[in-house]
């Protein structure tokens, strides 16, 4: 597998003795887009800051297209661009003075075509004068992207980039990160919405309390991890379990007694579905649809993170 | 070498400078302005020759080193201490930048800025009282390099701090005094002589007299001593602020 980050043993004690992270090994594969969960205070931000070199790690390593990003340092971080979850930008400095001044702070050569791309990618341009403290918050994020775009990084890190945005700058946004991706550049993010996780990623880290608690393909994480429900629409409401099913704890009953709900593990070898239509067939009970649904991720996320560590 | 960094790091901060301009250059100007119009004038006019030149003209290096000090602190310290406590500084310590590269654009741009001050305080003094210069190299030497020194210091005091409080605290209670009794108002010589050698303690003595060395070649240290005063200073500066970027100090959690 061609990883182009490689986290090895990182923790974190901050001096206030937060161990923000525990012993932690990540391999982020090139051209993906990982999506990295957790509650606020898990350690996401943390380990981005390691790899990106803001925070120091307390121990292990982290390699960046296989340069050290302690050792060699200018190699690595010259790959990565960053855009933190903080909306942290300069006030005074008009949007093309700052995402030229990104550009030239990552070591390439000033390029206006490039920085009137960009801009224009991220729907800025008609702001390219307009001083950074006037403008909104939605913009100020487009900013911050921007700065991170214009010295092409070939791997990206957006830490909860859609946080407070709105749904026009979010669609931009994932249209930009998709054209990314396909141009070759390896996206990590953060993100509270798990559904933008569950659309946009290949690969899922939940991470809780400092440390990886899974890592995935989100097909494949789905699957493992996922609950399947088979629903029964009855013709006539129940008023309760009749007594041959009540001791099944598989089973619910829902809508009043018109629906009956059996939720089973997809990969076991025995479902028992087929033990529970005959059952259902002896009691006389009859059923006119059925249909089955697959838990989403955000209820696999919850389930992971509320479990006791 | 990472030169198109240092290119717009030291960018950065001059346009900072061209915006901010009343506040980084007139104000400075007028300051100067003042202490012509009182001490030059007013008062330099009842105060005899010192060492053979006018008092007015005796107080032009002193004055120039007052402001430069001042100014040379107060830009590099502000310069790195903002973008600490607005957050910006993630930019910069996730670049592919080298302390070198850093010191050179932020230390660069504040000492520019120091350089071009004090021409222009020089331009002012003129217009006041008559002005020559002995030895314009040395005293383009000594503007460069206590321009240079002060700035690192200020660089230094701009990553420690961690309020504006303690921002101004260093400049305030310790660089002002030592300026103004290092020497720029008057010759060390007219100290009775326990102040004299209580005076030499004082690191601005060394940069006021090889300053005013050059201009008028009347000092109250030798030269020599001088300039390895202030090239010792500016080594110590320069390694405490290439340990502070290399370790993270103030700058990485």
């Amino acid at each position: 597998m061609d990883s182009v980050i490689s986290i090895k043993d990182v923790a974190k004690t901050y001096a206030n003795g937060f161990q923000a992270l525990k012993g932690t090994n990540l391999e982020i594969r090139r051209g993906e887009i990982f999506g990295m969960l957790g509650p606020n205070g898990a350690g996401k931000t943390t380990l981005i800051n390691i790899v990106c070199g803001i925070v120091n790690a307390t121990a292990g390593s982290v390699t960046v297209d296989g340069h050290d990003n302690v050792k060699d340092a200018r190699k690595a971080r010259s790959l990565i661009g960053l855009v933190p979850q903080e909306l942290t930008t300069d006030a005074f400095e008009t949007v093309w003075d700052t995402v030229s001044f990104s550009r030239g702070l990552f070591g390439k050569p000033k390029s206006p075509k490039r920085v009137e791309e960009v801009l224009k990618s991220l729907s800025l341009w008609d702001k390219k004068s307009s001083k950074i403290m006037e403008l909104s918050g939605g913009m100020k994020r487009r900013v911050m992207i921007a700065k991170a775009l214009a010295h092409d990084p070939q791997i990206l890190f957006l830490d909860e980039p859609t946080a407070g945005v709105d749904v026009e700058l979010r669609k931009d946004m994932w249209n930009v990160v998709r054209g990314l991706r396909d141009s070759g550049v390896t996206i990590i993010l953060t993100t509270h919405y798990i559904e933008e996780a569950e659309e946009m990623a290949d690969r899922i880290a939940v991470i809780n309390h400092g440390e990886i608690i899974v890592v995935d393909e989100k097909a494949e994480l789905m699957r493992k991890l996922g609950k399947k429900q088979l629903t029964l629409h009855l013709h006539e409401p129940l008023a309760g379990l009749p007594v041959v099913l009540a001791a099944d704890q598989q089973l619910e009953l829902k809508d009043g007694g018109m629906e009956l709900v059996y939720t089973y593990d997809a990969l076991a070898t025995r479902t028992g579905i087929n033990a529970l239509l005959a059952r259902l067939q002896d009691a006389g009970i009859r059923f006119h649809d059925v249909s089955t649904t697959q838990s989403s991720l955000e209820e696999i996320f919850v389930s992971l993170v509320k479990k006791p560590s | 070498m990472n030169w198109y960094a240092v290119r717009a790091i030291y960018g950065f901060e001059m346009a900072r400078t061209w915006r901010t301009i009343g506040q980084s250059i007139l104000a400075p100007v007028l300051s100067t302005s003042l202490y012509f119009v009182v001490f030059g004038s007013a008062i330099g006019s009842r105060i005899q020759e010192v060492e053979g030149t006018s008092y007015g003209a005796f107080i032009v290096p002193g004055l120039m080193m007052l402001s430069l000090l001042t100014e040379s602190i107060g830009n590099a310290s502000f310069g790195i201490y903002f973008p600490r406590f607005v957050g910006t500084i993630y930019e910069v310590l996730s670049a592919p930048v080298s302390a070198a590269e850093v010191l050179l654009g932020y230390v660069g741009a504040a000492a520019s800025k120091s350089v071009i001050l004090g021409f222009i305080i020089l331009a002012t003094a003129a217009v006041f009282v008559p002005l020559e210069i002995k030895h314009p190299v040395w005293m383009l030497s000594f503007l460069v390099l206590t321009s240079a020194t002060f700035s690192l210091f200020g660089f230094i005091i701009g990553l420690w701090a961690d309020s504006f409080e303690k921002l101004q605290i260093i400049p305030l209670l310790i660089i002002t005094p030592l300026t103004f009794l290092g020497g720029s108002f008057y010759s060390i010589s007219m100290l009775p002589p326990t102040w004299q050698t209580i005076t030499l303690f004082n690191p601005v003595v060394y940069l006021v007299s090889g300053f005013r060395w050059s201009f008028y070649e009347i000092s109250d240290v030798r030269v020599a001593v001088s300039l390895g005063m202030t090239m010792t200073f500016m080594v110590v500066c320069l390694s405490t602020a290439w340990w502070m970027l290399k370790t993270g100090y103030r700058l990485k959690k």
